[in-house]
Formats: structure tokens, sequence, C-alpha cells
């Protein structure tokens, strides 16, 4: 990587940034890619969250479906590690709460390849700074 | 089309079950299961106008819905497309309905400020922060910013310190900046010592970078060119993602020499602390850093003045630093309408014990507990009755149910004898005893107490004593005005913070739970059945069928009698371990 060397270069390089999240999420292909965010601090790890970031991954490869899996920092709710986000194409994200091996597998049956949702969605419950 | 019904568990103790059972049984009646599911969702942090139901794709949000209204939700709404007037939430100052979530935002008690990336971004991605904005507040307050321009843009904001002491921040830099010194230095302190306290950690996890940004705009503002993170050793993961993203603002030249190519250096160390609660204190911070013993020394010299190797220091807190960048990408004036008077912005907290929602939650000042505890964290875990909440970890008072209404911060938190600290939020319950909470915080400083000063090392060691035997039924009311004198013994003549602060925690229950303290010395009972030496396991002749269970489980032989005959427990051999109770099925066996 290239140094920032200027301002300019800062916010050419955020444009360049951002363009590429906008293009995963709108550009050619976008309207197949499913982006899941998997809730990996402490209190996630601890309650399993790594092995179910594994299983997205395996299982999501092994069944075809074009995903980008990656991590984050917590989500908040620590009541109900692990959590994980998905956003389908062209969809608001989506919080997943007590995600384990079983009910990942239930949400790729059915949240990502139909779209129908499954319990144990958690509302966001706070605003953000753009709001 | 999706029903969103709230499954938390505020909703539930609402009703909540049986109106998903009704919505599904009236789907399935008009066979339309097929077409729209029913889904259990977490809280919505809404639970005062729970049960709640939000209808997808267009986002209706109903409240207090009954299992009747199951019905007429189908067939208006779900069939004919036609909203529910009388369900939906009626704005208490417009008197108008609300008839989608995305108007609704005014019901959401949170506001991220310095968790806004916690969760949203690669915390291992410097690319994923630039995009969200990461290091943009830099460029802005090097390019567009003198140092004393930036400083007065954070005194105008109002920050204070989140470390516990609630210190102006802007001031704070100020005075570090006025030095003269060849060198100088921006710590973080990243020590977070206080048990249940895991906001500071979260962060660093999270969102790495919004630090060591607000760390060179510090340096920029002070004139130090470099800075030191002393975080605890026992974080791994959070020292893990801090060294991958200080690696990678050095690679973007976001840290080093000629940041931006605008001759502004300053770069990043790490220190690793051993995990002693005192070190968190600025002073013994320093001193531990420098490889001295981790003890606290006289302020002044504030370490402004005189701090890491003599010099001029400025020490601020992991969520203190979290701020900053907001600040100035949207302005003092944005941030200081957030909160009250004299404490602005948001505080995060971390909410535990007896509450349904346990985890890190990030409020505007002046929320109150009630809200806190009631709308966000969902109420007391299996409908127990509130007794009271601790902040301020040990430092910290409990507070009750009379301070529930109470605004969260700085100046009427130390009013009603707590204090903000870090941010740590354990909430009890009915079955929670003060008195032995208030020894679980002693046994916690008498632990962490560096024994410089003799008012900290002895006097916490007798406070702690003192409360052993009043769990154990021993003492009298003069005993406890003795031990509210030794309280403000120590809190006036103890050196550092740690051994000012340790007694609030006895004091704050003694003055609210008086009549708990009097109930343990003078009728040896513990009201809330915690203290062991106080509890007495009786059999209840009516009821004892002589089954023999419990004479046989119990480990020491404390139980007596003939088969098919009453049995007795010999309470001085009783060891007061239960198991007597779970065996007998007859319910014959209580605690007294
Ligand atoms: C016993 C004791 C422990 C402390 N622990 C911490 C801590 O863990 N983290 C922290 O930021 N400040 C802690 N402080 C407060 C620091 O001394 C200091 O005030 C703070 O780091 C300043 O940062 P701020 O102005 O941003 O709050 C502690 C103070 C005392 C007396
Ligand atoms: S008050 Fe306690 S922790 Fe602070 S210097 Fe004295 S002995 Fe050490
Ligand atoms: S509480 Fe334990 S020790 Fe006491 S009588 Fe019952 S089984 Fe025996």
């Amino acid at each position: 990587m290239a140094k920032v060397k200027s301002l300019a270069d800062l916010q050419k390089l955020k444009a360049d940034l951002q363009t590429k999240v906008d293009l995963r999420e709108k550009g050619e292909g976008a309207e197949n890619l499913v982006q899941i965010k998997v809730a990996m601090a402490t209190c996630g790890i601890a309650s399993g969250a790594k092995q179910v970031m594994e299983f997205f991954m395996d299982e999501l490869e092994k069944r075809n479906i074009e995903a980008v899996v990656t991590q984050t920092g917590c989500m908040g709710y620590c009541y109900a590690e692990p959590t994980v986000e998905i956003k389908l194409p062209n969809q608001d994200p989506v919080v997943f709460g007590d995600v384990d091996i079983k009910k990942a597998d239930e949400i790729i049956e059915k949240y990502v390849k139909t779209g129908e949702l499954v319990n144990g969605i958690i509302p966001q419950n706070y605003n953000t700074i753009d709001e | 089309m999706h029903l969103l019904v709230c499954g938390g568990t505020g909703c539930k103790a609402s009703a909540s079950d049986a109106l998903e059972d009704k919505l599904t049984k009236e789907l399935e009646e008009k066979s339309l299961q097929d077409e729209v599911q029913v889904v259990k969702t977490g809280c919505f942090g809404f639970c005062e106008k729970g049960p709640i139901v939000k209808v997808l794709p267009d986002n209706t949000f109903y409240t207090q819905v009954k299992p009747e209204d199951a019905k007429t939700i189908i067939e208006e709404h779900v069939i004919k497309g036609r909203k529910v007037e009388r369900l939906l939430y009626l704005d208490p100052e417009t008197k108008m309905h609300v008839t989608d979530s995305k108007h609704m935002g005014f019901y959401k008690k949170q506001i991220r400020v310095a968790l806004r990336n916690c969760g949203f971004i690669n915390p291992e991605s410097i690319e994923e922060a630039i995009a969200r904005d990461g290091y943009a507040a830099l460029a802005k307050v090097l390019t567009e910013m003198t140092p004393d321009q930036a400083i007065q843009e954070i005194l105008d904001s109002g920050l204070r310190g989140r470390g516990g002491g609630g210190f102006p921040t802007g001031l704070k830099w100020k005075l570090t900046a006025k030095e003269k010194a060849d060198q100088k230095y921006v710590v973080c302190n990243a020590d977070e010592g206080d048990p249940g306290a895991f906001m500071d950690r979260s962060i660093l996890e999270g969102d790495p970078h919004s630090v060591i940004e607000a760390m060179a705009i510090n340096g920029y503002c002070t004139g130090a060119t470099k800075g030191l993170i002393y975080i605890r050793a026992e974080y791994p993961l959070a020292i893990t993602r801090l060294k991958i993203a200080i690696d990678q603002a050095r690679e973007f030249g976001l840290l080093g020499n000629d940041i931006l190519g605008l001759g502004f250096d300053f770069d990043l160390e790490m220190r690793y602390g051993a995990g002693a609660f005192v070190c968190g204190e600025e002073t013994a911070l320093i001193h531990s850093m420098e490889g001295e013993r981790g003890e606290p020394t006289f302020k002044p010299p504030f370490p402004s003045v005189e701090g890491y190797l003599k010099k001029p220091t400025n020490v601020n807190n992991v969520e203190t630093y979290a701020n900053i960048p907001v600040i100035f990408l949207k302005g003092a004036n944005w941030f200081n309408k957030i909160g009250t008077e004299k404490s602005k912005g948001t505080k995060v907290f971390a909410l535990a014990g007896k509450i349904n929602n346990v985890g890190l939650i990030e409020v505007p000042m002046g929320t109150t507990l009630r809200e806190v505890i009631y709308e966000i964290g969902g109420g007391i875990k299996d409908g127990k009755k509130f007794k009271a909440v601790q902040t301020g970890g040990p430092s910290g008072g409990c507070l009750t149910e009379k301070h529930l209404d109470t605004p969260i911060d700085f100046d009427n938190l130390i009013a009603v004898g707590s204090m903000m600290g870090s941010g740590g939020m354990i909430v009890m319950d009915e079955d929670d005893c003060m008195v032995s909470m208030a020894k679980f915080y002693l046994e916690f400083t008498v632990e962490e107490s560096c024994g410089k000063c003799a008012p900290c090392r002895i006097g916490n060691k007798r406070l702690h004593e003192q409360l052993e035997l009043i769990t154990k039924g021993i003492g009298s009311k003069a005993d406890l005005e003795k031990l509210r004198d030794l309280c403000n013994v120590i809190k006036d003549t103890s050196l550092c913070g740690l051994g000012q602060t340790s007694p609030n925690p006895v004091l704050s229950t003694i003055d609210n739970f008086y009549d708990e303290y009097l109930a343990h010395v003078e009728d040896q009972k513990c009201p809330a059945g915690v203290c062991k030496d106080l509890m007495q396991y009786v059999i209840s002749h009516d009821e004892c069928v002589g089954c023999t269970a419990c004479a046989r489980v119990c480990p020491v032989g404390a139980i007596a009698g003939e088969r098919k005959g009453p049995h007795t427990i010999d309470s001085a051999i009783c060891i007061k371990c239960g198991a007597c109770i779970e065996k007998c099925k007859f319910n014959a066996i209580s605690i007294q």
C-alpha cells in the first residue's frame, strides 16, 4: 500500500473505498452477493462465534452461495451471543442472536436462500450519529 | 410478508407467547401460513409499550398488542392492507399515530457515538475504517485548525473524561499544551480494572483506529510526538487488534513522520499492565510504564506538568478518545446538544447482574436509571423485584428504587452517593444481600490496595473484618456507627482515588439499607437469605413423612430421625449446603 501523503490522497482513498463497498452492494453480481458479519469480540468468541463463522464460510461455499463473510466487533447484545448480521442484496441488514451451528444452518436454508425470516432477530434499538 | 413479534423477556412477561400462538393460528385458519410468517425477535428496547409487533416490509409498528388483537391485525392489515390505527404508537407530544418504525427513532433510548463503528466494520481492516470516515477528523484538524483552535473545539463540546473522574477533556489538553518541554507524551488508559466492566475492551476490539486517530489529534494539540497505550495483558484480543491497527496506520502513513505530508510526526507504542486495579490510576499507571512499582504518588504535580519520564503527559481514557473524532466531524455544537447541562454526550455502560438484556449500551447523559434498566435492559430477570444498582464499581455506591428517576450524569450520581466510574452497572434483585455486596467490593479493594498508605491498607482491612462479622450476625447498632466513622476517615485520609472511594459501597448500603444491616446484627437474620451463618435449615414435623431421603444425602450427618418418624436437623452440625432441601419430595425442609 502506498502511503497516504496528503489530505487529497485520504479523501480519494475514502471515495475509492466507499465505491468498493457500493460496488459490492450495487455493482455487477451484487444481486447475488450475501454479506455476513460475525461479531467477534471476546464475548462473542467465548460463546462460539469462531465456529459459527467457519461454518458459514464452509457451508456457503459448499451450497454454492456467493457470499462475503467478515468479522466485526461487539454489537452490544451480550445476552444473545454469538450475534450475526446478514445483508441480503438490496435489503436492510438483519441481526440474528444466539446463532449456534444449528441456527446458522437454518439461517442459510431459510433466510439466505428464500428470504424467509427465522426466529431470533434482534431489532436495532439505537440511533446512529447520522440520524 | 413477515410479522415480527417481540420475544424479549420483558415482552414475554406481557404475554407475547400467547400473541404469537394466536397470530399463527389465525393465519392457518385463513390458509395464509405460506405467505405470511410469524417470527420471534429479541428486545426492541421499548418494553414499556410491549408486546410489540412489527410488520415487514412496510415497517408498521404496533404497540401493546394483546392476543385478542391478532385477529384484527390479520383481517385488517394482512388481508385488507389497512393499518390498525388503535394499535399504532400514539406520540404523546403531537397526539398523532406513528405509522412506521422508520419514524420512531425517538423511542430508541440509545445513540451510538463512541460505539459508532463497533459491530459495523472489520476491526482488522483499516480500509473499512477509512470508508466510515476513519482518520478524516485527523486530516481536518491538521489541515484546517491550529492546535489552539482544535483544543477550543473540544472545550466547546463539553466532553468530560470517561475514565471515572469526569475531568473536562479540553482543559486537560490545554494544560498539557501550555507546558514547555522538549518531549511530551499522550497516554491512553486502557487498564479497565472495574469488576464487570468491558466498555474499553469492546471499543478497542471493535474500533481500534478511532482511538489511534484521537491520540494523534491529541498529540497535535498538546505538542506530543509520542503516544503510549497502557493496556492490561489480560486483553489479548484487544492487544492483537491494536497491534494490527497500528501497523496498518504506519503502512498508510497515518502514523509516523510527516503525516499526510503536513509535517506532523506522531507514533505509538504499547505498554502492558499486569492487571492491578490501582495501575488504572494515572500516576500509578505512569510509574508502571516507567518500570517502577505501580504505586500512586501525590498530585500535584499533575501528569500534565510532570508525567511519564518527568515530561508533560496527557492521560485519557479509551472511551474519551473514541468520542474525539466525532466531535471534529460533527462539530462541538452537535456534540454538546446531547446530554445534560454539565455532562455532554453519551456514556457507554456494561449492563450486568440480574437483568434480562446483559450487554453493552450507549445512552445520552441524562437518561434515567429506570430507562436503562426497564427499557433497554428489559427489566429484572425472572420477574423478580428490583433492589439496587451499583454504578462506579468498587468506587461507586448502590442506588435504589428512589433513585430510579435520577438522570444519569457525573454530578447527579455523586449527589446521590455514587459515581459514574468507568461505566460498569450491576443490577441486583431481592435475592441479593446488601451487606454481602458491600463485603464483596471490600474484598476486591483489600486485594487491590497497593499498601502505600495506612488508611487504605489497614482501614479497608478493618472494614472488611467488620462486614464479615456483620454477615455472621455479630455486632450492634453502635458498631454500625463506628463502621460509618471508619469509612469517613479512610475517605478523607487516603492518598489516591482508590482509598478515597473504596468505602462508598459500604456507606451507600448503610444509608439506603440500614434496616438490612440492623436485621443482621440485632435479629441475626439475613432478609435476602444470602448470609449462610444466619440461615437455619429446619424440617417441619407436620410435613415430614420420615422417608429418610434427607438424612441419606446430608454430607455431614446432621439429620437424625427414625424411618417413618419425624426428622430433625442439628444446626450445630449443619453446613448449610442445601442438599437436603433438594432431595425432600414433601417440601418439609425450609430455610429460616
Ligand atoms: C483506583 C483507580 C483506578 C482507575 N482506573 C482507571 C481505569 O481503569 N481506566 C481509566 O481510564 N481511568 C482509571 N482511573 C482514572 C485515571 O486516574 C484518570 O483519571 C483517567 O485515566 C483520565 O482519563 P479521562 O480524563 O479521559 O477520564 C482510575 C483511578 C483510580 C483512582
Ligand atoms: S489509597 Fe490505597 S491504593 Fe491509593 S496509594 Fe494509598 S494504599 Fe495505595
Ligand atoms: S443443609 Fe446440608 S448439611 Fe445441612 S442438614 Fe441439609 S444436607 Fe445436611
